[in-house]
């Protein structure tokens, strides 16, 4: 008999060895590794915005605004890796038609607008002032050319008709942006630890399967979130002080512009808040991994022998250098250090946000790198050209996209609700 | 009348009738139909007398239209080796589509065939395997849009025109019965040949097999040979301890079948 080459989902990738059953592959694959990554990050900005909003962590104010915008930027990446990864993809809306609410999937679209339309009002309440304050200042200037106009129209637009600035208004945005963020952390807590769930209950899956889980990648996530977030922060600051030194942007050449000095020390006192607080969740995520992984050695269930193997030998390397000794103990001691700088900060947040996309890769291509036979592996070779629809949307360019987007979104968002205020604009 | 009396008789006769009113439900037909169905489908498996020849697959495959140079099935046929010095040995090449011919065991791409020195073998066996069908099934729970269903004569199905792809279902199966299909692009599944159960034919696979290894009946029939089987001879099922409740039963299953 002829045969032809045919390829079912998941074969491109995956390779056997030893007893695997025939069904068998690895189905999920990098971009449900970016999904949690991806979450994890909107979490994490919006949990580092909150402690200024809600817990009034002063110093935070200028990274929370930034975190915000941030988080609101990520928002829509999030689900981008479910829809890449779907082999149905235009049938995505399924979800939201006929939820089947016995699956952890199905409140996906709920959690997800929900939290989506906390994170817009609460920018909407944040940048009101700005809005109504740009609007007047376009207004106000005599000859507008046409991208002027079209501007004064577009933030007329998104101030609802709400002008009033007077500080009984603005005193009511800042309570409403205070109660949104406070009802904000549990929904985003809530987005990501069902990520969690998703995994952690299904019960075929020995490595998935365990309670803990939705709060390992709870405190993950914050951690990468943090990490994400002070990486950018700096990222920005420099370019800030960059164009201050030579008077390069629009802003910088206004009088009252911020200085070299002050954007330094505002950086360095934000910076050296957040990373302490990045330290803290570092410490809980990194307890709650350690136990989950004693706690398997030591009740040696029918599936440690299987899980010891890919966990102590064959993924030794990703598990225990990458993601323990590059992504958690170098940063975390980068950090405690005495003489801690920005630059060092810098280069630990980097690691920490690797060491997250670590953890997800373990969990998530680690978890199917055993047959549910426990008498077989499979090996992950990540797809790099894209030769189909299928080695795009899974492969390396498929994730590359899926990360760069956001930074993307940012960058116009940015035109739009700005990240950095001068002071007056801010309520 | 005063107006504070008729208020109060009021509430007083709503109050009253609406006990009597709440014990009467609704009764939908298929709904008691459900609860104790006459009819709800099973599988009894010999490990004792399959050889391994694979037409249960071949029949399975044509039946279905899941092309044979697809290297996934609905059902598959796993051999079993132990060696005198305690080695296990597990195959299934091609899911025995074409039955097992060979005597080495594919170990694998990576570590390719192995020959086992006849001598040394201790026992071994073949295990015909399909989807359970499970009675609380872990697939249904977790379909996120409801494309899997249970049918109420206890058919596990898939709607391919509904199925959003995701793969938990995939994921959620202890048993390795769900797959993609490489032409339809949604998750595949064994369906009992549902298409032919329900009017009156045997599974495709039960009609192939030339040794009776496979067999079908309805659980609820106690007259039905193949239920009695069930119900007085010592069968077991594969991973119980997932409180999935399969319905695929096995006579002579050993522990190491997982």
């Amino acid at each position: 008999m002829v045969e032809h080459a045919m390829h079912v989902h998941g074969e491109l990738w995956t390779v056997k060895e030893l007893f695997v059953l025939p069904n068998e592959y690895i189905y999920w694959s990098i971009q449900i590794v970016m999904y949690p990554f991806m979450t994890g990050l909107v979490a994490g900005a919006f949990v580092l915005s909150s402690l200024y909003h809600v817990f009034g962590v002063k110093q935070l104010k200028e990274i929370a605004r930034f975190s915000l915008v941030f988080s609101f930027a990520l928002l829509p990446v999030a689900m981008m890796p479910l829809l890449m990864h779907l082999a149905q993809p235009l049938r995505g809306i399924h979800v939201m038609m006929t939820p089947h609410f016995t699956s952890a999937i199905s409140a996906f679209g709920i959690v997800f607008m929900t939290y989506a339309f906390i994170v817009a009002s609460e920018i909407w309440f944040e940048y009101r002032k700005y809005f109504v304050l740009t609007t007047q200042a376009l207004a106000a200037q005599p000859d507008k050319g046409t991208i002027d106009t079209l501007r004064m129209h577009m933030f007329k637009v998104l101030t609802l008709g709400a002008m009033d600035i007077s500080n009984e208004a603005i005193q009511k945005d800042h309570n409403a942006v205070k109660k949104l963020a406070t009802l904000g952390i549990p929904v985003a807590c809530f987005l990501h630890g069902y990520a969690g769930f998703i995994f952690g209950s299904v019960k075929a899956n020995a490595l998935w399967m365990t309670p803990l889980m939705p709060v390992i990648f709870i405190c993950s996530a914050v951690v990468s979130g943090i990490a994400l977030c002070i990486l950018c922060y700096v990222v920005t600051m420099e370019l800030r002080k960059f164009m201050a030194k030579r008077k390069m942007s629009r802003w910088s050449r206004d009088p009252d512009a911020p200085t070299v000095e002050q954007l330094e020390s505002a950086e360095k006192q934000e910076i050296s808040i957040a990373s302490n607080y990045l330290l803290y969740f570092m410490i809980a995520a990194i307890t709650l991994e350690i136990l989950d992984l004693i706690f398997r050695g030591y009740t040696q269930m029918k599936s440690w022998d299987i899980l010891r193997e890919v966990i102590m030998e064959r993924d030794f390397n990703k598990i225990f250098i990458m993601q323990y000794t590059i992504g958690n103990a170098l940063p975390f001691l980068l950090m405690v250090l005495p003489g801690r700088t920005v630059r060092r900060t810098t280069l630990a947040t980097i690691l920490v946000i690797f060491g997250v996309f670590m953890m997800r890769w373990n969990v998530v291509i680690g978890g199917q790198a055993f047959s549910l036979s426990f008498s077989g592996f499979m090996h992950y070779h990540l797809p790099f050209l894209p030769t189909s629809w299928e080695t795009f949307r899974e492969g390396f360019f498929g994730a590359a996209s899926v990360m760069v987007t956001p930074f993307v979104i940012f960058w116009f968002l940015n035109k739009i609700v700005p990240a950095f205020l001068k002071e007056e604009e801010v309520h | 009348m005063k107006r504070r009396d008729f208020l109060k008789n009021t509430m007083v006769v709503i109050a009253g009738a609406s006990v009597p009113l709440s014990a009467l439900e609704f009764i939908d037909p298929k709904e008691v139909l459900a609860a104790n169905p006459q009819l709800h489908w099973a599988f009894l498996i010999n490990t004792y007398t399959c050889v391994g020849c694979g037409f249960c697959v071949k029949a399975c495959k044509t039946e279905n239209d899941v092309p044979f140079e697809a290297n996934v099935s609905r059902t598959w046929v796993e051999r079993y080796v132990y060696t005198k010095d305690d080695r296990r040995y597990v195959d299934s090449p091609k899911s025995a589509l074409y039955g097992f011919t060979e005597s080495k065991i594919d170990l694998g791409p990576a570590l390719g065939f192995k020959e086992i020195d006849p001598d040394n073998v201790g026992k071994a066996f073949f295990v015909p395997k399909l989807c359970n069908h499970c009675e609380t099934p872990a697939c249904t729970q977790v379909c996120p849009v409801r494309a899997t269903y249970k049918t109420d004569d206890g058919v596990v199905l898939v709607d391919r025109s509904w199925c959003i792809g995701c793969g938990y279902c995939v994921m959620a199966c202890p048993y390795g019965a769900r797959y993609f299909h490489p032409v339809e692009n949604v998750v595949d599944k064994c369906t009992f040949c549902y298409h032919r159960i329900t009017k009156g034919l045997e599974t495709a696979c039960v009609n192939a097999c030339p040794f009776g290894a496979r067999k079908m009946c309805n659980i609820r029939d106690i007259n039905d040979p193949v239920t009695q089987i069930i119900l007085n001879d010592r069968v077991g099922v594969l991973k119980d301890d997932f409180g999935t409740n399969p319905q695929a039963f096995y006579i002579g299953l050993a522990s190491e079948v997982r």
